[in-house]
């Protein structure tokens, strides 16, 4: 018998031995095929919630990294602002980014004739900026900025609705100039944004990054440079790079802006692996009982076989293939159930009932599952690898069986 | 001690295949030792997520003018708020604070910035609040309105400026007037959370009323419950002392923070999923054990009907034994999932990046797990339950065995 054939032969009698007890076999590919669904739906559910938290931070203008003074994170005030990028970084930018533009982001003071509250104010260079942040397909009333001189400004429709104005309106800005005289200037409202999120509407004022400067007067300096790439992931290599041009200026990827989402990212990664593991562990008592029978219930055959001078690792072989056998199909109806209840949810889970918990989180109120190769390689891995192995164990109790005393075995 | 005969039966016939028992018992005792486990800290988390979440600044309950939740205006006033605080506190042997709440630039020497400032009743917002004990420089308003403010850590850095210095505010009044006045700063508090030391600011109600011409107004009255089980109670009784106002209107921690059962509801919906795959997995586990078990008695069992046994008996006598079987990982996955729950609930624990993840909910880095008869016992007899449901299949196929054809059938 040459390798190829015994295999096919082994294969062929695991899989007729697998249903000679047909019912106990469809119940343990039952538990299989739920247990690997839950491995790989229960991640992609969770990949696809970082995502979006991701993406949601990301377009709330933490971009994919930040140039800003080494002192802004700690005190975010317009003394802590840099020049202008110069030809050399504005020639790296160019070269290691997609898209990136410049912003004056400093806490302000609005007052309408009613009331008065805080809010972020953002200068923005309109064009450059639709490529970066949510901002340029937010405005629901009026119009977004038209350039970087336009005079108006545009706020969140809840934010209208707490200070009582509306388009067209005019509200009074005042924050800290860069010899800490108050600047104050009025602005028209232009247009009136809305996102899912409330709290946002709340947080961000948009007025033109050239009005900005010369508001405060600070000729044509920023507080921050944004950048975006194809690829997130890569963003703490261009980071690093950037901040060979970028002075005594500090260069950071998200990762180093955002703490929390980074850890939330490195703790989901662990917890993908205690889940598949959690589910394998589960199911391998399972697994070894319905192997363990197979084989008490087969004593003589094996005691037979050895008789008839079978190599134990034959034996063992034989065990092997009936579970792995077992295991494949499970494996096979795991993954297409998942594949299948993943795509019937491509459009979202709509989660609105909890949106404000989601939005602690920093999460919307639509889930979408995401499915990624490594998550889908290590389930299957985990299974067939760890199923293999704990197939081991009864398939070494069949080898090492004493035929006479097998035979005797009524 | 004698056990009735079907009990007894039922007992021996598990050991007949020990390995087998033990492999099922261990599925359940894992399962049972996770979820007892798993509840245990959600338990424990939701608590601390509450208790911290309320007793920072929201409280249990509080009183408000009706529309102003959804629309926080300085002119949405609760009139004449330090008497009826001072009502309600006596009426209903509770702690209530009065607060009035607005928006202000604040500039030192160097630096300005706006934030939210509330004006408070310190000797009450200590019964209330954890803020004034969250002093890290200074110390807390005193009683009586000097002027006084304090503010969070990150505020005072920005600004520049260190206790005893003075401070320029900024804003607009009650009725539309040029709210301004020079403060000295007395405290500076660092509650760990971001957005509160950045742009959270305090000073006497009495102060803020004269600087904002709020007369005598104010904007909510906070109250605390003996415990979270208590605030249902204390609402209905704060309503009825508010009857004769109905401008105003009582709001419990739900309406004021949905956000927080929002996300205890996400986790809530999470966990059960992964918990419910955990019970299918195990009521597989043992169907399959059952089912053998079933199987390989036929012969027996045919026997049994022969002598007289009605089948029902049969049934009954396989549901016994997964009783057993599920006792038997009942106590040891509580022995297992409790101990390991009770030692943590006293050390606690934490894993790596929950440190950033707490501090979004204003939580310690380590949690504990809490043990409570339900947080205990949910996991377990559910996993009982579905074991014995698992086990009807295998059962219920004895209802119709022929003793002849019982005897016949090949094992």
């Amino acid at each position: 018998m040459n390798g190829s054939s015994a295999l096919t032969a082994l294969v062929a009698i695991g899989w007729r031995n697998l249903w000679r007890n047909s019912r106990r076999t469809l119940i343990m590919l039952a538990a299989i095929s739920v247990g690997v669904w839950a491995m790989i739906f229960m991640t992609a559910l969770i990949r696809g919630m970082l995502d979006d938290m991701i993406h949601g931070a990301v377009s709330n203008f933490l971009d994919h990294g930040q140039i800003r003074h080494q002192q802004y994170a700690d005190d975010p005030s317009i003394d802590n602002r840099l020049p202008a990028p110069g030809p050399a970084l504005a020639s790296a930018l160019d070269r290691e980014t997609r898209h990136w533009s410049q912003r004056i982001r400093v806490p302000a003071v609005i007052a309408s004739e009613r009331e008065t509250t805080g809010v972020q104010l953002l200068a923005i260079d309109p064009q450059r900026e639709a490529h970066l942040s949510f901002i340029a397909q937010a405005v629901v009333h009026g119009r977004y900025l038209e350039n970087a001189d336009d005079p108006g400004i545009i706020i969140g429709e809840s934010l209208a609705d707490q200070l009582e104005t509306r388009l067209g309106r005019r509200i009074v800005v005042m924050t800290q100039g860069p010899d800490n005289q108050v600047a104050d200037r009025g602005f028209r409202i232009v247009g009136i944004y809305r996102t899912a999120l409330k709290n946002r509407e709340k947080m961000w004022a948009f007025i033109s990054l050239n009005t900005a400067q010369q508001f405060l007067g600070v000729g044509d300096d920023v507080t921050e440079i944004g950048w975006q790439l194809p690829d997130y992931n890569q963003a703490p290599a261009v980071a690093a790079t950037l901040a060979r041009d970028a002075g005594n200026a500090d260069s950071r990827a998200w990762q180093d802006i955002d703490k929390f989402l980074n850890s939330s990212l490195s703790m989901m990664d662990g917890f993908v692996l205690v889940w598949i593991l959690i589910v394998f562990t589960a199911l391998s008592f399972g697994l070894v009982n319905t192997l363990a029978m197979a084989v008490f219930e087969r004593m003589r055959e094996f005691g037979l076989m050895k008789a008839l001078g079978l190599k134990p690792s034959a034996i063992v072989l034989l065990v092997l293939a009936e579970s792995l056998s077992l295991i494949a199909l499970g494996l096979a109806l795991g993954n297409a159930l998942a594949w299948v209840s993943i795509r019937s949810m491509a459009g979202g889970i709509d989660i609105s009932a909890v949106a404000q918990g989601m939005e602690m989180m920093g999460a919307s109120a639509v889930l979408r599952p995401a499915l990624y190769t490594h998550d889908l390689w290590l389930a299957n891995a985990v299974v067939l690898g760890l199923g293999t192995l704990a197939s081991c164990l009864p398939a070494w109790r069949a080898a090492r069986l004493d035929p006479i005393a097998a035979l005797r075995k009524s | 001690m004698t056990l009735p005969p079907s009990l007894l039966m039922a007992w021996r016939n598990l050991w007949r295949h020990r390995r087998r028992t033990w492999l099922t018992a261990s599925a359940m005792i894992f399962a049972n030792a996770l979820l007892i486990f798993g509840i245990c800290l959600q338990t424990g988390t939701y608590q601390m997520m509450i208790d911290n979440g309320l007793r920072l600044l929201t409280g249990h309950l509080q009183v408000q003018a009706q529309g102003y939740l959804d629309d926080p205006r300085m002119r949405t006033t609760v009139a004449q708020i330090q008497p009826l605080a001072r009502q309600l506190r006596d009426q209903l042997h509770r702690p209530a604070a009065a607060r009035a709440q607005g928006f202000a630039l604040l500039s030192s020497e160097q630096r300005s910035f706006g934030v939210q400032i509330l004006g408070v009743e310190p000797a009450q917002e200590r019964h209330i609040s954890f803020l004034p004990a969250q002093i890290k420089r200074g110390s807390y308003l005193s009683e009586h309105a000097q002027r006084q403010l304090v503010l969070g850590s990150v505020a005072a850095r920005n600004l520049k400026v260190g206790v005893g210095d003075e401070i320029t505010l900024l804003g607009s009044g009650l009725d539309g007037s040029f709210a301004a006045a020079v403060l000295t700063v007395t405290g500076i508090f660092e509650t760990g959370l971001n957005d509160l030391d950045r742009g959270l600011a305090q000073m006497h109600l009495a102060d803020f009323q004269s600087v904002f011409s709020m007369q005598g107004a104010g904007h909510q009255i906070v109250l605390r419950s003996a415990s979270l089980a208590d605030v249902a109670a204390l609402k209905t009784a704060v309503s009825q002392t508010l009857n004769s106002r109905p401008e105003l209107t009582t709001l419990d921690w739900d309406q004021l923070q949905p956000e927080l059962r929002q996300a205890i509801a996400a986790d809530m919906a999470s966990s059960w999923f992964m918990y419910g795959v955990l019970i299918i997995l195990v009521a597989f586990s043992v169907m399959n054990t059952q089912l053998m078990a079933v199987l390989e008695r036929i012969r027996e069992f045919g026997v049994m009907l022969a002598l007289g046994l009605r089948p029902a008996r049969l049934s009954l006598l396989v549901l016994i034994e997964t009783a057993m079987l599920a006792l038997l990982g009942l106590v040891f996955g509580l022995l297992v999932g409790g101990s390991l729950a009770a030692l943590l609930s006293h050390t606690g624990f934490t894993f790596p990046g929950m440190e950033e993840y707490a501090a979004q909910f204003n939580m310690d880095a380590r949690i504990y797990p809490r043990l409570t008869f339900w947080s205990v016992m949910t996991g377990p007899l559910v996993i009982f339950t579905a074991s014995l449901l698992a086990s009807l299949y295998p059962a219920l196929r004895l209802l119709g065995l022929q003793p002849l054809n019982a005897m016949r059938s090949a094992t």
